[in-house]
């Protein structure tokens, strides 16, 4: 592997606070998005004249659309119960990193422009100008902040950094300082349909060349099959899925459950892709306009159900927003939930015992599971809360038989992000993405020397190519990260329900 | 009647207006802002029963601070159940019969205002020692703690040092209820204490003590996880459904 430019912080058997060090992450940000890649989600090209009046305008629009926004600005008390919460502050130990001094970077803006105590007496309250230097530092520090939302749990407010940094963000694009990597993403779903850019032949002829892998591996017949009018289920699932391991080991998970189970789904070419990130960015309209894609593909092929493959945002997004943004869903069949989650699918089916399962095919691995935060702090699975918990944890256990859970605060609702969600999984932000890694895999060495853990398996895109990359870095194997479905793919005995 | 008690009886309408006022206005701000997305930190319950039973739990025990921080939970808890035992202690200054609950609570009421201070006093030392929260301290974050720690020393300065005039307090207060007014004690002590309790209740509504109202408007603690069992759509989302 290449030589890295940057330290690594060291891993210690407990994870510690850092010492201060301010600026340690002081920089330009992340690439800034191009006159084009703003043109197309409907942003001005570049930095507008009068940016100022433009930014705080669009901030007081926010704070009248958004009640979380303005309840946070106000709220807060300086505590310092979230300081040590923030894994880029444990990566890094720059203090803006701290969610507290992050959000401050723009409520000293908020108190400034629309409170009386910001307005008389500003140096009093810590309220400040909008000038050039503090939008470069949000720019460069809100990119710093993958809206996991592990803040929001220990706040005694519930104050949500991640809601600060989508409307920073929503503000940023408003006066024409975009970030590269998601609005050129976004541009491409909206033109092609994916992330990836991937055009429908493109898509047909890799499902095809999966069928002839997975007929190799097991003489068996399963299909991938690509817009299918009337099938029974329609999968959104990330295009990484199509693309690249671990994630395509995962696409043959849900392929074979489908096909043992004998639902007839198919992928949709025009919504093929489950991923959103108009999230990232706070942008309603974009965020509105990548859900509609959805209804739009559900209602013309037919299908009865939706169902989301591993992707930990995407399940935000579906779960928990896509009702409002694209629903009402009532010409799907009710019997299910709508959206589903490929892991509601399967635990299900395994209850009904649909799927035979042998979980000593996966003998050679001792597994755990990083809970992904999107997943873990912003929805559900199955009808209690928790759900999004135990639900993948019990379909690894029926998949392999060595399964080891990581250290309490470093699971479930206190998950650590893998350091690469919230639209900074791009590689001029490859620093921030390996350091703010490491209370992860800190708990993730721990287990490893403990329990001998070789696998930890995610359901979603960005951690599984966030740890592809990052834990080499730390000395473990690249493949170590491995996709849910995966396990359950490789446990499947095709052929025996048939 | 002195030219104090007539500033001191004009001051008290004004700040009470300011601060009930004040807060009403945000109060109403908050619940007219709409919260267009369902975003409660999972997991969170279903129902809205469930709802009323984890906001309780934050606004009555702290819970999630008592997650992240056992330091800053237990100064915090100690500090508001204190001042909440303080403030119905000194119910008996406005009312006459003075209800029963408040006359049994008097005498824990000393321990309460000794509790306020000290937990303040340590949540003030942790602005200083801890060197993340000597960071994003602002002025205000220590002028706000140093005004709540004097209005507790100079209320148990008036109990253990000099007393003062209770029954006149008393009766100025009684008489401020029905626009009735009374002469107010001159004790130093006393002045400043209530110079310092109008500071409180003029500075609330415009300051981060908003806190108290804005717990009860987290959408984060107080929306039901029930998104695919109910389409949640605000006013402006609905109408760029009609474009």
């Amino acid at each position: 592997m290449a030589k890295l430019d940057f330290d690594l912080p060291k891993l210690g058997p407990n994870l510690e606070i850092p010492v201060l060090q301010p600026d340690a992450m002081l920089g330009d940000g992340p690439f800034v998005a191009k006159p084009d890649h703003q043109d197309k989600l409907g942003f001005p090209g570049e930095l507008v004249d009068d940016w100022q009046q433009v930014a705080i305008d669009k901030m007081g629009e926010l704070l009248g659309k958004y009640r979380s926004f303005k309840v946070y600005l106000d709220s807060c008390v300086k505590c310092g119960a979230c300081t040590d919460k923030c894994h880029y502050f444990l990566g890094t130990g720059d203090p803006k990193n701290m969610p507290v001094a992050r959000q401050d970077l723009l409520r000293s803006v908020y108190r400034r422009y629309f409170t009386f105590a910001g307005k008389h007496f500003p140096k009093l309250v810590g309220a400040r100008d909008l000038t050039e230097d503090v939008l470069d530092e949000w720019y460069n520090y809100f990119h710093q902040c993958s809206q996991c939302r592990r803040c929001s749990v220990f706040c005694p407010y519930g104050i949500d950094t991640a809601e600060i940094s989508m409307a920073a963000r929503d503000i940023m694009d408003a006066v024409g300082k975009g970030q590269k990597y998601c609005n050129e993403i976004i541009g491409k779903v909206h033109k092609i349909g994916n992330n990836l850019g991937l055009p429908e032949p493109a898509l047909i002829d890799t499902l095809e060349g999966l069928e002839e892998d997975i007929k190799d591996d097991t003489g068996i017949d399963v299909k991938l099959p690509v817009d299918v009018q009337g099938a029974e289920v329609m999968l959104v699932t990330p295009s990484a899925d199509f693309f690249a391991e671990p994630h395509i080991d995962g696409l043959i998970g849900y392929a074979k459950v489908f096909h043992q189970a004998g639902i007839s789904w198919t992928i949709s070419s025009y919504a093929s892709e489950a991923a959103n990130f108009g999230m990232f960015i706070g942008n309603y309209e974009n965020m509105r306009k990548v859900s509609q894609r959805i209804r739009t593909a559900a209602l013309e092929l037919g299908v009865k159900r939706i169902v989301f493959g591993e992707c930990g945002h995407a399940w935000r997004v579906a779960y928990s927003f896509l009702n409002t943004l694209a629903g009402p869903f009532d010409f799907l069949d009710n019997r299910y939930p709508v959206p589903q989650h490929i892991c509601e699918l399967t635990n299900d089916l395994i209850g009904r015992g649909a799927l035979n399962l042998d979980p000593s095919a996966n003998d050679d691995k001792v597994v755990t599971f990083h809970d992904s935060c999107n997943v873990a702090r912003a929805s559900r699975m199955g009808d209690l809360p928790g759900g999004q918990f135990e639900i993948p944890r019990a379909v690894i256990r029926a998949s392999v038989n060595r399964f080891v859970d990581m250290a309490d605060e470093t699971i479930r609702d206190r998950t650590f992000c893998c350091g690469g969600g919230g639209g900074l999984l791009t590689d001029d932000l490859l620093e921030l993405r390996a350091k703010g890694a490491m209370p992860r895999v800190q708990a993730l060495q721990q287990v490893v020397d403990d329990h001998g853990v070789t696998h930890m398996a995610a359901i979603c895109a960005i951690c599984k190519s966030q740890f592809s990359k990052v834990l080499p870095m730390y000395g473990l194997p690249m493949d170590m990260i491995v996709s849910v479905h995966q396990l359950v793919g490789d446990a499947i005995q095709l052929g025996t329900k048939d | 009647m002195s030219v104090t008690s007539i500033l001191f009886a004009l001051a008290f309408y004004l700040a009470t207006a300011v601060l009930v006022f004040g807060l009403l206005h945000r109060i109403v701000d908050y619940a007219r802002t709409p919260a267009p997305l369902k975003i409660p930190t999972t997991p969170a319950p279903t129902t809205r029963s469930g709802v009323v039973v984890r906001m309780a739990e934050e606004v009555l025990l702290f819970r999630s601070l008592f997650r992240a921080n056992k330091w800053i939970w237990l100064f915090g808890f100690a500090f508001h159940v204190a001042l909440a035992v303080v403030l119905a202690r000194h119910l008996r200054y406005f009312t006459e019969p003075v209800w029963l609950p408040v006359q049994l609570i008097q005498p824990f009421g000393i321990y309460a205002g000794l509790v306020m201070v000290g937990a303040l006093a340590m949540l003030w030392l942790r602005r200083f020692a801890v060197s993340r929260v000597r960071y994003i301290s602002a002025p205000s974050d220590h002028l706000w703690l140093l005004l709540l720690i004097l209005i507790g020393a100079s209320g148990l300065a008036m109990k253990f040092v000099a007393h003062t005039d209770i029954v006149a307090v008393k009766a100025f207060f009684l008489g401020l209820l029905v626009f009735d007014w009374q002469p107010l004690p001159t004790d130093p002590l006393l002045l400043l204490h209530l110079t310092l309790v109008l500071a409180l209740m003029i500075g609330f509504p415009f300051s981060k003590l908003l806190h108290a109202p804005g717990v009860f408007f987290s959408p984060s603690r107080n929306q039901a996880d029930d998104p695919r069992e109910r389409r949640h759509l605000a006013p402006w989302a609905a109408e760029l459904e009609n474009r």
